[in-house]
């Protein structure tokens, strides 16, 4: 291997209870694979944006806050691809059903957009169900120099 | 980091400052609170400083669309102050930015009224 590319742990795992305290647990891990990679800070943070709705998600939909039920949070991909695959053990959900909250009708909604937050934020996104019927939600974010997406900066 | 929300009064304008994560099972309930107890308490111009708001999911912004609603529902109106660009884009790729008025300074926000 003559390539350099920033060093990479493998994937990291974890099991979280399902409490949104736990969404600081996955959020310094993520700033830890960050710092480890050389994600810069701009991008990190909404990739932060996108796993916080992901596992609010698994928390509050597919495992209604039952603490006894876990989400299963892993960190890994490529040196130039972030890969998050959130795993839930709840009941899953059919994703065509759910409302585009542009929409205007959905404009003052209280909710509903969370999903689209990942997808604005992340390069893939990505949904299935594994073999209970929890919901696999997977979303990848392209890291180099040519960041396609993610909100503009100023 | 806590999120802390704090309210203070300029003449008849209730501002209420947002400190820290606006996210679910956090400072999201604690914003509603503080602006739910300011328009049960009569104010009806309220302005929500987030200046030093570090991060908001949907979660805290489905409650900042709630509370505008609440206010407009009761009289009231209810406008953002000093949206660090970030929060701003949260908004803005919602559609969200153009549904609030947005000030920088906070003497125009007051004289807005
Ligand atoms: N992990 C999940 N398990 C079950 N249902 C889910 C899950 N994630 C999302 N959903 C469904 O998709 C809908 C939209 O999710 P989202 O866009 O995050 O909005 P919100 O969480 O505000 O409802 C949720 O209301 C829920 O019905
Ligand atoms: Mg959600």
């Amino acid at each position: 291997m003559t390539e350099s590319s920033a060093p990479s742990p493998g994937p990291i795992v974890l099991w979280l209870s399902s409490r949104y305290e736990n969404l600081e647990l996955g959020q310094a891990v993520l700033e830890y694979v960050c710092r480890l990679r050389g994600i810069e800070n701009d991008a990190e943070h909404w990739i932060g944006v996108a796993l916080r709705e992901a596992l609010a998600n698994a928390i509050k939909h597919g495992n209604r806050q039952d603490p006894s039920r876990r989400v299963m949070l892993s960190l890994g991909g490529s040196a130039n691809d972030l890969e998050i695959v959130v795993g839930d053990e709840g009941e899953g959900f059919e994703t065509a059903a759910v409302a585009d909250p542009l929409a205007p009708e959905n404009q003052m909604k209280t909710s509903g957009r969370g999903i689209f937050y990942m997808k604005t934020f992340m390069d893939d996104v990505t949904f299935s169900r594994d073999e209970r019927g929890g919901t696999v939600l997977t979303m990848r974010k392209h890291i180099g120099s040519d960041q396609k997406k993610g909100v503009q900066t100023r | 980091m806590k999120t802390t929300v704090t309210t203070r009064d300029v003449g008849d304008v209730k501002i209420v400052e947002l400190h820290g994560k606006i996210t679910i099972g956090a400072g999201d309930l604690q914003m509603r609170e503080a602006i739910h107890a300011a328009v049960s308490g009569g104010a009806t111009k309220l302005i929500v400083d987030m200046k030093d708001v570090t991060t908001i999911d949907s979660s805290g912004v489905g409650e900042l669309v709630g509370c505008y609603t609440t206010a407009t529902n009761r009289g009231a109106k209810l406008k953002l102050l000093n949206l660090p660009p970030k929060i701003s884009d949260v908004l803005t790729v919602t559609q969200l930015i153009t549904v609030f008025d947005v000030f920088t300074n906070e003497k125009e926000a007051v004289a807005s009224f």
